[in-house]
Order: structure tokens, then sequence, then C-alpha cells
């Protein structure tokens, strides 16, 4: 697309609803990047092989990248600058989904989200190359390049992992088990979706569920995994609207500590 | 990064070589040239080359430790982001190591066995805490400082796959430099607060920085025939010296005290002169009793247990499991 077929050049030709539903859409998704960004940069140095622990760190380092771009996307949608947004909000502030809040637990319980987690991801870039507000446009193209490597590693991991012994075929499945409630959390429902939708800037949530569970369906079930039947499930709902699990606070303690110990200070 | 030091034994037993091979051997050096793995070489210089590069591997991931437990506290994009890469950049530097020291006939697997089990040593500085975001800033500019040092005359051995591995090792620690030196100017020149954590950092790292480069030479193993072999390139004194040299202005320029009543330089000697460090300190730590000895090898150990299953799987990756009827 050139830039005159782009509906929204600027969020200031949009309404002020359309600009809540983007900003709330902006905060979640950034929000999940610089959560599991921390979350997966907690493996450096303790990675199952030394490979491994250098293949996190720079998926870590990716996300936090594209959390630090959103945010610099909202800052000129005239939220406060990316640090500030990142390390001095309350937890109810958040928008982040609970799979993301999770402890890294063992590497098979990481890399089930890495896959799970990223593999949504990609698919809402992907999506999002067809914005209609050029800002989000250009953040897919941007990031594409980027998660296409990680879904690949996240695919070549979980198919190498489910077939080979008897302890690592189990140790996926649980993991798949414990992991699917959470990651239908991503799909938690926004009451800006129908907005959003119908104005071009984003497919929506329940979309972007179906062509997911189509797709990570098909790896697992050919990694030899049973894929649990979503109606079976309930979602772990509540990260969108700021209701956080009990591993956030604690996480958001961390990260802040040294930056609040003095916030107007040059670090 | 490393610093060399304390590295090297004395042989138990005076090998006997082939006087005609071995001849051959210190002539290649002398002029200059590279061995490489399939290259004829000493039984000693295989041993004590693995020894020196095995230590080096295991520093650069024990030295991961200290540094990686404040990424999760590192304040702001910019630190957070460039202390991950940095951290990373550790972590490979082991990766290229131990494929190094892997080309002498040691596999990786057996070199972190011993790293566990106690029996293969890492640089003594990773036993010292980082306490406090400052010590980051402080080692990322000092240490690596030191380290760099030492890998510039390291890279410039005899044996070929070490010192490719160096050259590139180097390139990236000149980076870890710059950063550890924004940090450290960006806290000495920052609030009361931030100026005083540096300070007590500098204070904490002093000791644990002069042990760095390894004991006097006054008291050191005599290491000629492995300084005629270019595997010990500088003596440990040259490199302190080197060092002080080219920090302690750097350190005053920032209006930071550095914790040595005694250190100056003579001017008519140009020999730094400085309190004497404490080398039965640097023993105990050395085996094994220092503040973060048992702390650093726990959390290896527990990184190797966690793993196993991961390694064991990919020993058998084009294999499908199924599971047993009954």
């Amino acid at each position: 697309m050139n830039v005159n077929e782009y509906k929204y050049n600027s969020h200031t030709e949009m309404s002020d609803e359309l600009t809540s539903g983007v900003k709330d859409l902006l905060f979640k998704m950034a929000d999940d990047e610089l959560i599991l960004g921390h979350r997966n940069s907690e493996w450096t140095g303790l990675g199952p092989i030394l490979e491994e622990d250098i293949a996190f760190s720079s998926m870590a380092q990716d996300k936090l990248g594209q959390a630090q771009a959103i945010y610099n996307l909202l800052n000129q949608m005239g939220e406060q600058d990316a640090d500030t947004l990142a390390f001095t909000r309350n937890e109810n502030e958040y928008k982040c989904c609970h799979f993301v809040e999770y402890p890294i637990g063992e590497y098979d319980f990481s890399l089930m989200r890495h896959f799970l987690f990223d593999a949504a991801e990609a698919l809402r870039y992907n999506s999002l190359l067809n914005s209609s507000y050029k800002p989000l446009s250009d953040l897919a193209k941007k990031f594409r390049g980027e998660l296409r490597y990680h879904t690949l590693h996240s695919e070549v991991w979980i198919e190498q992992l489910s077939r080979a012994t008897e302890e690592s075929k189990a140790r996926m499945q649980s993991a798949l088990n414990e992991c699917m409630p959470l990651a239908l959390g991503i799909f938690e429902p926004s009451k800006y979706d129908d907005l959003l939708l119908q104005e071009g800037v984003f497919t929506g949530e329940e979309n972007l569920k179906s062509g997911w569970y189509e797709h990570i369906q098909n790896i697992l079930t050919n990694s030899g995994l049973k894929v649990p039947d979503l109606s079976s499930i309930t979602p772990s709902f509540g990260g969108r609207n700021g209701y956080h699990t009990e591993y956030l606070k604690p996480l958001l303690d961390e990260m802040c500590e040294v930056y609040k110990i003095d916030p107007e200070a040059e670090w | 990064m490393y610093g060399g030091g304390n590295i090297f034994e004395k042989p138990e037993n005076e090998i006997q070589e082939d006087p005609v091979k071995l001849a051959e051997f210190e002539a290649r050096i002398l002029a200059g040239e590279k061995i490489e793995p399939t290259d004829w070489m000493p039984k000693e210089y295989r041993k004590q080359l693995i020894r020196m590069i095995e230590q080096h591997a295991h520093s650069e991931i024990i030295g991961a430790l200290p540094e990686g437990t404040w990424i999760t506290r590192a304040p702001g994009f910019r630190r957070k982001l460039a202390l991950m890469a940095k951290v990373q950049d550790e972590v490979g530097h082991a990766q290229l190591l131990y494929s190094a020291a892997e080309t002498l006939g040691k596999p990786r697997e057996e070199m972190i066995n011993d790293l566990i089990s106690g029996k293969s040593k890492y640089s003594n500085v990773f036993n010292y805490p980082a306490v406090t975001w400052a010590d980051t800033a402080v080692i990322a500019w000092l240490i690596d400082a030191g380290a760099i040092i030492n890998q510039v005359a390291n890279s410039k051995g005899s044996y070929g796959p070490y010192c490719r591995a160096l050259e590139r090792i180097c390139q990236e620690e000149s980076f870890h430099l710059k950063y550890g030196h924004d940090n450290v100017v960006f806290l000495a020149t920052g609030t009361p607060k931030q100026r005083q954590m540096v300070q007590e950092a500098l204070n904490r790292w002093w000791p644990p920085i002069m042990h760095f480069f390894g004991p006097s030479d006054k008291i050191s193993v005599h290491t000629e025939t492995l300084m005629r072999w270019k595997v010990k390139m500088a003596s440990n004194d040259d490199m302190r010296q080197k060092f002080l040299d080219m920090y302690v202005p750097k350190i005053w320029d920032l209006g930071l005290t550095i914790p040595d009543p005694k250190l100056r330089k003579n001017e008519e000697t140009g020999v730094w002169e400085y309190t004497e460090p404490d080398w039965n300190e640097f023993k105990r730590v050395i085996n094994g009793d220092g503040p973060c000895n048992a702390e650093r090898l726990a959390v290896r150990k527990m990184a190797e247990e966690k793993g196993k299953w991961v390694r064991e799987a990919l020993l058998n990756r084009n294999e499908m499991y199924s599971v047993p009827l009954s």
C-alpha cells in the first residue's frame, strides 16, 4: 500500500473512540512483549545448552525492542515516554495476558509458551500488515523479519523435543496441557474489537484465535502431541483489563527496583 | 572475560618428547607460525592449553551469572537491552572457547563436568557478588578492560583456534568496555545517590581487580617454557602495570577515589606502586572459600541438571517415540 491508501496516516485523523481502541490494542501488545521479553531473559546463563541460552537471549532482546517501539508509538499518540510507561505504571495499569506473567519454570514450559505465544504474535503482526492505521502497518513490517526467526526456532524445537524420548514427549505434552488455558488468554475479547475490525485497523481477537488454533494444531499433531479441545478449556482471562496473576507484582517490583531509586535520574 | 593468572601448574613429571619434533615445533613458534589442531605438539603444550582455554570458557559462563542477575533489574530500555546483549556475548564466548578447547581433544560435556565438580577453575573475580546496579557498571568497565589486556596479549599466542576465537572475543569485549564506561560516567556524574553507589562499588571491586591478573611474578609458578611456546604471553605484573597505566587516570578523572592510599606512579621508574594485594585471600577464594563460590557452582549445577533431559532428547531428535500399548 502506498501512503494514500491508508485510511489513517495519523491518530489525529481518528475519532476519540477509535484512538482509545488503538491505544488499548497497543498497550496489550507492548506489555505482552515487555513481560515475556523480561521472562525469557531470565534464561540467560541458565539454558539447557549454550546455544539455547544465546537464542533465548536474542529473542528476548527482540521482544524488548518491539515493546519499546510500540511504547514509542503510544508516546507519539500522547502517552508518556517508553521508559516511563514500562517502568513506572501500577500493576493494574498493565494490559498483558496472564500467559506472559508466569515464571519461566522448566525449559518445557518456557519452550511451549514461546511456541504458542510467538505463533499468535506472528499471526497478529501478519494481519496488521494490512492495518488501515499506517504506523501500525509500518511496525508490523519492521518486526516481520525477526518474528520469522522466532517461529522457525520454536517449531524446530517443538518438533524435536515432542518426539525424541519418553521423558521429553511426556514433558512437552504436560507443558501443552498447562499452557493452553493461559494461551487462550492472549485472545481475551476487547470492547473495541468490533470497532477496530470495522475501521480496518485490526482483525480482532476472535478471528486471530481461529487462525492460531488451526496453525498450532497442525504442528503439534504432526509432532505427536494431543491438542486439547478448545471447548474443554476455560481461558485465563483478566489480564487485558488489569487483573493479573500473583506473579506480575513481584516481577514489576524487581524490574523497576533500580529505576525507582530515582525516576528523575539518568541511568 | 578472563584475566589469566594462576592458571598454570608445574608439570608433574618432565615428559620426554622426541627432540627432533620438539625442535621443529619450537622453530615454527619462533618464526611466528600458528599451531593447528592436527599438527604435532608436545603433550605438555596440549595439556596446558586445554587447561587455559577451558578455564577461560568457564570464566565466561560463570561470569554471566553476577551480571546476569541484574538484567531483570536494569533501569530503562537502553540499559536493559545493552546488558542483555553483553551477557549474551559472554555466553557466546564460552561457546567459542569450548569449541576451541575441543580441538585439543576434550569434549565440552567433560569440561562442564569438571567445572561443576570443582576440578577445573574459573576466574577468581566471579566469586564476588554484584551487590548493586553500580557493581555491574564497574565490572563491565574495569573487569572487561582487564580481560582485554590479557586477551589481546593471548591472541598473539601460538595456538591457531584459540587466537582466532580471541580476536573475535576482543572485538566484542571492547564494546562491553564502552558500555561499562558509559554506565560509570552516568553514575559518577549523576545524583549524589548514584555517585555514592558507584564509589561503593569501586571500593568493593578494587581488591578483586588487583587480583585479576594473578599473583605477583615473584611468587607465581615459573612459566618460561610456556612463554617460549607462546601459551602465556605476558607476565602477571606486566599486565597489571599496563592496566593501572591505562585506567587509573580515567578513574581519577571521574572524581572517584581508589581505595589504596599507596597507589601512585613512580615518575622516575614509570612503575605503579600499590599496596600488595592479599594473595592469601586470593588463594583462599580460588580454593573455594570466597563469598560466592558455592552459589556460582550450585547455579551452574542446577542449570546442567535441569537441562539434562533436553540434551538427552537432542541425541535422539530424529526418533519418534511411541507409547507402548501395554
